[in-house]
């Protein structure tokens, strides 16, 4: 019965590669990617729980679909920048979970030489433009990146994620009228997992999501980022507008959160039901959505999928032990780059280090 | 040398380094269509475009996010607001990630990025338009904050910050604009930063100041001298970098010192001034070190409470009597 | 693939836990999210649960154990898979008593014994200033009143005495709340008054023998005058010893007279007073030896010797013999007041025929001085001493104070001398005779 329910909402099997355009090549890859998003997040928690990541840590369990599906079909010159919940769209943007890994332990091998950590992850090499701890403070930054783009003619794309929450904040529609008013080349993707922290958007919003860009005048779609495939299909073409000078765009993608905000916040009790929580594991998991696919239209077997897990599990382990021995900066480092220019008169610190 | 005013050497150096630097570009709220709200983009949109001088819907936080932005990926923004009172809405994007994202990064995403206007109060704007915003950039690490109070000043050290390449908030004054002074006839006049200026030499006590109110201190060294009392008057024309060498120079021939400002006196300016100057020049103190800022209020409407809230000279000679024991 | 199963931070600031009871036995099969066991935290008791699934192949921390968060308790892994290379924390089983709490260290320092300053001097010299002629040497104003001890200087004050060598402890402040400020740091050593000459320094912690003080110009100019004094002059000296019991009644009555005018003479004054008349009628003491002529003076030009820092200077009062007790205190209390300013003209210092110096104020009761060329005699001044005299066949206590006389016997014979002397112990010993 269960099954009947699956397949009926995500489409016939069989010709469900052909829906969507993607090759099985192609398929398989995102399973894998999603896998090792999986396991990699599920290491940190482990990490974190025995201290090896300290602070904050938003893990993106239950989300894997909505990032696999929408960077994808970036090009490699194509800017993302994101919010907190960053590790997993680092990774898929082209960071080595090495260098993730040992940015939340805080170690000298991390991205941003353990300076950042979990929030705060970047890699300009590959142009993921961060990892910000300001909700809502990214999206300006995006539509700036886009701006520059235009200003220097350029055929790339900037794209920025954020939280269903965020949308509320000045900072989103400020940032939408501007690209609108200048056809800047952005896309502002919401993963609407349907909580801000622990607070509902239906209780912080008289209006429905897809009617939030419609004021500023940017196109707004929407996508069930649980369908890694129908996610897919979705950014490649829209990526392909906006490359083509559409303007931004504005992208609903639904997706659900299987664990609490962050290491420290509940998953589910006081703000939203633990039942509901279990049934979207059982049914909405993207990993197993598109395995079931996978496996359905004999594009994969038991042991293919063992086999990817196993990889998947064991490049989050080496990740992991990568990290752990990833020396902690050195107490030199301390002052380093805090000013890009060290001027030639004047003090720069006044803790007495300058005297 | 030419002579022109404050105004007008900022509208010079906009025009050189626009020019100079195709990476440059100049945003903010009347600066293209209108000239500017206070006339120092006259002219730049009409020789560069509308490209390169932008203007911006009323959205501080958003335009100046965006140019933090367009900083990430390369290009050297010059940041307009209109008055440093609504920079305000706008800080989080300064402080959070302009000031901070080369040290989170470890170095990866530099912001050589100005954000300019004026500060401090003009005539009866009452308390909202009237704020010295100085100490809200000086406090965080990863800020610069310039402060000229004349036009050479102003020319060369607009230059300066945006070649500079950290983020730099450069602070004017509505009644700098339409002050005089000669600046030099130079293809490429440019003011180092972090190197305070001596705009008046004495030996009985020292004057320390920044931004317009170098004026002011101007006119009490004339008043003291007057009864033969003569000021050093040391304008630090850069917040941060700070030129403690001319600080620690003026405090050891006088060994006495007068800070003003126009800001309030809690964690103003002055009071990091004097906590450096009692660290690191305790012995050549012949006197307590006093400050003279805006009295501890907002800024009242009345042009009465106003005059009374503001520094004023009379208020810097009598602080200046006091540490000579007079 | 194995996973290890760890003691995990269940509340925020747990840094170890006791693992209550497994709920999971070694060999049972475990499924991811399984809950493995209960763990007591330092909040609360919370579940364990499986990050891995296969068989609960290994348990090290049996219950009741303790163990820090991090520590490996337990290994899941598939059932023949080779784990024998995971260690995991021994123990268990014990009682959840905590181990010891680490002594605190036991290497604190003892207390540094409290730096004992040395302890400030109390001026040597007395500080009363009503009978303080105005020639004594280091005259103390009352020190910086009312400091409750502490000095309040500026730190360029402190600075400066220290380099100064002045005490700022006897330095009075003007500034407010009685601070001492540069300026008073600078007059004190231009009067000398602070100077901390009879405060026994402490031992310069380098233990240095001596010092060399350079050579003011004034010390040089005493030295070479009065080097041509006590060399090539012959010279002999005449001691008298007076009663001044009467000197010291006139003084009382003298000022009783000048108080409306808020004026003080005192018996220094009225000593010089004295001394003018007596030279008066003794004019050959009141001369010059010159080459070939003796020089005699009919006006007493009366030079009092003050000391000032670093030396000697003796102002002149002009015509002494000519001038009142009031004036003549008034005149000797100026000059030396900007004697020791160092503010005299040449010809307030110079032009005096007959020299008086008096070192009573520093307990000295008698003492001979050296002449000042050209003149041909001085006066050494003792102290008023309360002495066992006869007096009519009984021993009684009287004043007395002794006047030693230098004198050039090229000039002055002995018997004149002597006659001088005589005059004058006459007037002190009855004033009245300074009226003839």
């Amino acid at each position: 019965m269960a099954e009947t329910k699956t397949k009926k909402k995500r489409g016939k099997k069989g010709d469900v590669l052909d829906r969507y355009g993607v090759s099985p090549e192609l398929a398989l890859d995102l399973l894998r990617n999603m896998l090792l998003y999986r396991r990699f997040e599920e290491k940190a928690e482990e990490a974190y729980a025995i201290g090896r990541i300290g602070g904050f840590c938003h893990v993106h369990i239950g989300q894997e679909g909505a990032c696999a599906g929408s960077i994808k079909p970036l090009r490699e010159d194509d800017y993302v920048v994101t919010a907190y919940r960053d590790h997993t769209q680092a990774i898929a943007k082209g960071v080595h979970p090495n260098a993730v890994m040992a940015e939340l332990f805080g170690r000298v091998g991390g991205a941003s030489g353990g300076r950042g950590g979990s929030m705060h992850v970047y890699d300009k090499s590959v142009r993921f433009m961060g990892g910000h701890g300001i909700v809502g403070g990214q999206v300006p930054l995006a539509t700036g990146i886009a701006w520059k783009i235009r200003y220097a003619e350029e055929d790339t794309v900037a794209i920025v994620y954020m939280g269903d929450a965020a949308v509320n904040q000045g900072s989103f529609h400020e940032s939408l009228n501007m690209a609108a008013v200048w056809e800047l080349p952005v896309i502002y993707v919401v993963e609407n997992n349907e909580y801000g922290m622990g607070t509902a958007f239906s209780r912080v919003s008289k209006t429905d999501m897809s009617t939030k860009p419609v004021p500023h005048g940017v196109p707004a779609s929407v996508v069930d980022g649980q369908d890694v495939l129908a996610t897919y299909a979705h950014f490649r073409e829209l990526i392909a507008e906006v490359r083509g000078g559409g303007g931004p765009r504005f992208v609903d993608l639904q997706t659900y959160r299987f664990r609490g905000h962050s290491m420290s916040d509940p998953v589910s009790g006081t703000y939203r039901p633990t039942e509901e929580v279990e049934r979207r594991k059982a049914e909405d998991d993207p990993i197993a959505v598109l395995r079931d696919k996978l496996l359905a239209a004999g594009h994969l077997d038991q042991a293919g999928l063992q086999e990817m897990d196993d990889e998947a599990r064991q490049i989050a382990q080496d990740a992991a032990d990568f990290a752990e021995a990833s020396p902690v900066p050195d107490p030199s480092t301390l002052y380093e780059h805090v000013w890009a220019e060290i001027n030639e008169h004047g003090r720069l610190f006044f803790d007495g280090r300058d005297r | 040398m030419a002579v022109m005013t404050y105004r007008e050497a900022l509208n010079e150096a906009l025009r050189e380094e626009i020019q100079h630097d195709p990476d440059v570009f100049l945003m903010g709220e009347e600066v293209a269509e209108y000239d500017g709200a206070y006339k120092v983009s006259k002219g730049l949109l009409e020789e560069f475009g509308d490209k390169r001088v932008v203007d911006s819907p009323i959205s501080e936080l958003g335009f100046t996010g965006l140019c933090v932005g367009a900083s990430m990926a390369g290009l050297r923004p010059v940041v307009e607001f209109m008055t440093f009172n609504f920079a305000f809405l706008a800080i989080d994007q300064v402080i959070n990630n302009a000031t901070k994202m080369y040290y989170m990064s470890n170095g990866q995403f530099p912001m050589p990025i100005v954000f300019r206007g004026p500060t401090g109060a003009a005539l009866q704007l009452s308390a909202q338009h009237s704020q010295a915003c100085e100490t809200y950039y000086s406090h965080a690490p990863g800020c610069k904050v310039v402060t000229p109070a004349t036009p050479a000043d102003a020319k060369g050290l607009l230059k300066a910050a945006i070649r500079d390449n950290d983020p730099v908030a450069f602070m004017e004054g509505e009644l700098l604009y339409n002050v005089k002074g000669e600046v030099p006839e130079d293809d490429d006049y440019v003011i180092p930063l972090g190197v305070a200026d001596l705009k008046n030499e004495g030996s009985d006590v020292s004057i320390i100041t920044h931004g317009k109110m170098v004026h002011v201190a101007l006119q009490a060294a004339s008043k003291l001298d007057k009864d033969n009392i003569s000021a050093d008057v040391l304008d630090l024309r850069t917040i941060r970098p700070l030129d403690m060498d001319a600080i620690l120079e003026t405090v050891k021939k006088t060994n006495r010192v007068v800070y003003l400002e126009e800001g309030w006196p809690y964690a103003g300016t002055g009071a990091q001034i004097v906590a450096m100057i009692q660290e690191e020049a305790f012995d050549y103190l012949d006197a307590p070190i006093l400050r003279v800022t805006q009295a501890d209020v907002p800024m009242p409407y009345a042009k009465s409470l106003e005059i009374l809230a503001k520094p004023s000279a009379d208020r810097v000679v009598e602080a200046c009597r006091n540490v000579l024991y007079r | 693939m194995a996973t290890k199963v760890h003691m995990e931070a269940l509340s925020p600031t747990m840094e170890e836990g006791q693992l209550v009871q497994w709920l999971k036995a070694e060999g049972d099969d475990i499924a991811n999210g399984d809950i493995l066991a209960e763990i007591e935290t330092d909040k609360a008791t919370m579940e364990l649960v499986a990050r891995g699934e296969g068989v609960l192949r290994k348990i090290f921390l049996t219950a009741g154990g303790t163990a820090e968060v991090g520590s490996v308790i337990g290994v899941i892994a598939g059932a023949d898979e080779d784990i024998s290379g995971i260690a995991g924390v021994s123990g268990g089983g014990v009682t959840a008593a905590p181990t010891a709490p680490p002594e605190a260290p036991a290497e604190g320092a003892p207390m540094p014994a409290a730096q004992t300053l040395p302890a400030p001097e109390a001026p040597a010299v007395s500080a009363s200033a009503t009978s303080a002629p105005a020639t004594t040497a280091a005259a103390t104003l009352p020190a910086s009143a009312a400091n409750e001890g502490r000095v309040k200087a500026s730190p360029l004050a402190r600075r400066l005495a220290e380099e100064m060598g002045v005490d700022i402890a006897r330095v009075p402040g003007s500034g407010p709340g009685g601070r001492v400020v540069k300026r008073d740091v600078e007059a004190a050593k231009a009067s000398g008054v602070a100077a901390p000459v009879d405060t026994p320094a402490t031992w310069a912690s380098d233990g240095a023998e001596y010092e060399d003080i350079p050579t003011s110009q004034m010390r040089k100019a005493i030295a070479k005058r009065l080097v041509t004094s006590i060399g090539p002059v012959p010279t002999f000296y005449l001691t008298v010893d007076v009663d001044m019991g009467r000197v010291i009644e006139a003084r009382k009555s003298i000022n009783a007279m000048l108080e409306k005018d808020g004026m003080r003479v005192s018996i220094n004054d009225i000593l010089l007073k004295a001394i003018a008349a007596a030279l008066r009628q003794h004019l050959n003491c009141n001369a010059q030896w010159h080459d070939g002529f003796v020089r005699r003076f009919s006006a007493v030009h009366l030079g009092v010797a003050v000391a000032i820092e670093d030396g000697l200077i003796t102002p002149v009062i002009k015509n002494a013999h000519a001038k009142g007790i009031a004036q003549i205190s008034a005149e000797v209390r100026e000059l030396a007041g900007r004697a020791r300013e160092k503010k005299l003209m040449p010809d307030e210092y110079t032009g005096s025929t007959f020299t008086v110096s008096n070192l009573g104020m520093l307990g000295i009761h008698e003492f001979t001085a050296i002449i000042n060329p050209p003149e041909s005699g001085i006066l050494a001044v003792g102290g008023i001493v309360e002495t066992p005299v006869v007096v009519d066949g009984e021993v009684t206590v009287r004043p007395r104070m002794r006047i030693t006389m230098s004198c050039d016997h090229r000039v002055v014979d002995g018997a004149q001398g002597a006659r001088f002397l005589q005059t004058l112990q006459g007037m002190l010993e009855e004033p009245t005779a300074i009226l003839l």
